[in-house]
């Protein structure tokens, strides 16, 4: 495949850890927050490639093991209502709620739908005019604008029934909070597709007022070494900046378009973060203007008080702080056929990621 | 499997590790016996001097039409090739039919030309059948059960049991793998991916009988809902050997490759239904492998691995940047009722 | 989720693109981005073209690591 291949080849990656090992000398530790980064460092293998004075963690970097556990008992609460078609991406089906799971409730009989893309959703809510069709708005700023379009797009073609649960959210807040919370971390790796939206002024504060390095990643294998090695040489030279790797895609201004749709239609918010709490003006929430689209507020749905599950550490996990393999329950009584956190469903979350490449 | 889990979930139906564990904790648990208990895809009886191989499989597949086929040519396939992988001679089939009401008479007809066809290239007779019509909404569209009888040569009969397996012994297929589950896929989901992928179902006897007339099998299974990787871990659970495979000498479609990255998915999980696993000698294999290369239904035949002492009850995958990863059973639903 | 993939685009008709990943073709929406042209490549992420990739900025990427590859210290 074009533009992806060429990035994979083994020679490649492994010059680039020469390189590394040749030029860096002093211990860091650099935080990737971004699960398609998690799951590419596990599947080629390259934390093994780095030498010892490097550490990469993982942090809070997959939607929808950050999801509260709020907004999954709603989805399912809303499943309940008749006459609802509950629409999601896949990888939010076999999370655990408080007590069950979409999963679940769709064998129980709810009508619940895997969608490729929110236009879908649209469709859907188009061809049964008579159902209410709910969207489970779930990512990070490469995702959002996608809903954001969605729901203009709604607004345009006059579809009633047609809504949103947001739980999207924004990563700036949550890098800022881990670094303020005092969590040991030189630099982060910087998520490719979330900057290919904002642009990298969402990070000149980590590095200017934190004194945190910043390399915005490509997906590939050759893309994050690279990036390793950017921020590598930033340490030694005691020069930390904000710069991209990931040139082909990432522009400093990002996707104009994108933002403006996204400020049209979210307002920032304080957020409830699983695992991590409540993040000042982390979360979106859906305008006043658009308010007929957000189903918290053309719903009104009972939901238990959340409850986490016994030993589950996944909060300490999305922190950097502890790896899966501290947690007592992995790869025992939590596992990807039978999940207890949500680190352990989400095929990127940080347990099923380390599961799948154990060694 | 968890007693809290009070519904079946699609997941136990899959092939993968869940449907493993409905097997043992309700099925065997109840009505087990020796033969039973060895849960291989065609049981080998003995009756009066001759032996048999015995199967049986049930399509749900939904859409019923799919690229490469129907439920109807799958039916046969599907059945054959299961009686072909034990090593037997597959000779007659039943087929059963429990229609929903309202189904159309034409779509019925042109899965019954399908299962005409296909028997007749696989060279098999459909002996008996039944047919049962429900009331709308109590069965989607169209379900078949089928049963199918073989004739098992002596020298063939321990090839589903994968005995004496050895280090170095090679593990080939017959080409691409996941074609039939995202060709299925694709047809039903509302996803919108235009693609030229389609089922490889096909019937395997032909080509296997070829390969065991001339060449000694170890082992053969194929691997159907839960892909590869399920066949691979049961192999290596059942041995107590460990299983090394080769990402890039993995036969996969462009296209597949593609729809894979796309949607997050793993080839090795996906199910096929043309496509036979088979272990051998080294020397053996490489021989096996050429003859499979002159059969249509065998061009893109590789080598995808070998059997090893390390890692016993495991399977590990080299991939293609030098690392290594443990491939598990497939875990709960990828794709639901691919089969 | 930040499953994206690198398309090529065939046709674009107002806020839609044909667009193909080896030979699997899926009508991506154009909502986020203009100025799209049949022979460009966009990253295809949930049903929506989210941005081009420069086939420029591509080579010098891949070229600055072939480089590294020569220049291999010691």
């Amino acid at each position: 495949m074009k533009f992806v291949d060429e990035y994979r080849k083994k020679d490649l990656i492994l010059s680039v850890a020469e390189n590394l090992r040749a030029i860096s000398r002093k211990e860091i530790i650099l935080m990737e927050v971004c699960g398609g980064h998690t799951m590419a460092i596990h599947r080629f293998g390259l934390a093994s490639l780095l030498p010892s004075n490097i550490r990469l963690i993982s942090g809070p970097g997959c939607p929808v093991c950050v999801s509260s556990q709020l907004f999954i008992d709603k989805a399912m609460a809303y499943s309940k209502i008749p006459g609802t078609i509950i629409t999601t991406y896949g990888d939010l089906i076999r999370v655990p709620g408080s007590s069950t799971s979409l999963e679940k409730e769709r064998a129980a009989g709810s009508d619940i739908r895997i969608v490729y893309s929110a236009l879908e959703s649209l469709e859907i809510a188009r061809g049964n005019p008579e159902k209410n069709v709910i969207f489970l708005g779930i990512g990070f700023e490469t995702t959002a604008p996608a809903t954001a379009a969605t729901i203009i797009k709604a607004k345009k073609e006059k579809i009633s029934n047609f809504f949103v649960l947001s739980a999207h959210k924004v990563m700036p807040p949550v890098m800022k909070a881990l670094v303020e919370e005092g969590v040991k971390i030189n630099g982060f790796i910087a998520p490719g597709h979330v900057t290919a939206i904002t642009g990298t002024s969402i990070y000149n504060d980590l590095a200017s007022v934190y004194g945190l390095g910043v390399v915005v990643s490509g997906f590939e294998p050759a893309d994050l070494m690279q990036a390793v090695l950017m921020l590598a040489i930033q340490m030694e030279s005691g020069t930390p900046k904000v710069e991209i790797q990931y040139q082909r895609v990432v522009h400093y201004k990002g996707n104009i378009i994108a933002q403006q749709l996204l400020d049209e239609v979210f307002v920032h918010s304080d957020d409830s973060w699983r695992g991590l709490g409540m993040i000042p003006d982390s979360g979106l929430k859906i305008r006043e203007n658009f308010s007929s689209f957000d189903a918290e507020k053309q719903f009104t749905v009972n939901v238990p008080e959340s409850v986490e599950p016994k030993g589950c550490i996944c909060g300490q996990i999305l922190r950097g702080i502890k790896t899966p393999e501290d947690c007592t329950l992995f790869a025992k009584k939590c596992s990807p056929s039978h999940p207890v956190g949500a680190c352990m469903v989400s095929a990127e979350g940080t347990c099923a990621t380390y599961y799948k490449y154990r060694s | 499997m968890k007693l809290k889990e009070r519904n079946i979930l699609l997941g136990h139906g899959s092939g993968g590790r869940m449907m493993h564990e409905l097997i043992s904790d309700v099925f065997i648990k109840h009505f087990g016996n020796e033969i039973l208990n060895e849960q291989s895809d065609s049981a080998i009886l003995s009756v009066g001097s001759s032996e048999i191989s015995f199967t049986t499989d049930s399509f749900v597949i939904d859409p019923l039409f799919f690229p490469g086929g129907n439920i109807g040519k799958l039916a046969v396939c599907g059945t054959v090739n299961d009686i072909a992988v034990s090593g037997a001679e597959p000779l007659y089939l039943s087929v059963s039919f429990i229609i929903e009401e309202g189904f159309p008479f034409n779509q019925l007809e042109l899965i019954a030309e399908s299962l005409a066809s296909e028997a007749k290239k696989a060279g098999i007779l459909i002996v008996t059948g039944d047919t049962k019509v429900v009331n709308k909404g109590k069965c989607d569209k169209l379900f078949i059960n089928t049963a199918g009888i073989g004739r098992l040569k002596m020298k063939n009969r321990y090839i589903s049991k994968a005995l004496n397996l050895r280090e170095g012994d090679v593990i080939i297929i017959n080409g691409n793998i996941g074609d039939h589950g995202l060709a299925v896929m694709n047809a039903r989901e509302s996803f919108n991916f235009k693609t030229l992928v389609e089922s490889d179902c096909a019937s395997l006897n032909h080509m296997i009988k070829e390969v065991l007339d001339k060449y000694p099998v170890k082992f053969m299974r194929d691997p159907t809902r839960g892909g590869v990787a399920t066949v691979m871990n049961e192999l290596a659970s059942k041995t107590n050997l460990g299983i090394e495979l080769s990402e890039s000498d993995l036969p996969v479609n462009k296209g597949v490759k593609a729809m894979c990255e796309i949607l997050g998915f793993d080839p090795l999980h996906i199910a096929n239904e043309g496509k036979v696993l088979i272990v051998a000698e080294e020397k053996e294999g490489l021989k096996i492998l050429d003859l499979l290369k002159k059969n249509i239904l065998g061009k893109k035949s590789a080598i995808i691995g070998r059997i090893v002492n390390e890692h016993p009850g495991k399977v590990v995958l080299r991939n293609e940047t030098g690392g290594r990863r443990i491939v598990d059973s497939l875990t709960g639903d990828q794709l639901p009722r691919i089969c | 989720m930040c499953l994206a993939i690198p398309a090529k685009v065939i046709s674009v008709d107002g806020t839609t693109a044909r667009v193909t990943i080896e030979d699997v073709e899926y009508t991506a929406s154009l909502l986020l981005l203009d100025d799209v042209k049949p022979g460009d490549f966009i990253m295809l992420h949930a049903g929506f073209a989210i941005e081009k990739v420069d086939p420029q900025e591509a080579a010098e990427t891949l070229q600055l690591l072939l480089d590294m590859e020569k220049n291999l210290p010691n």
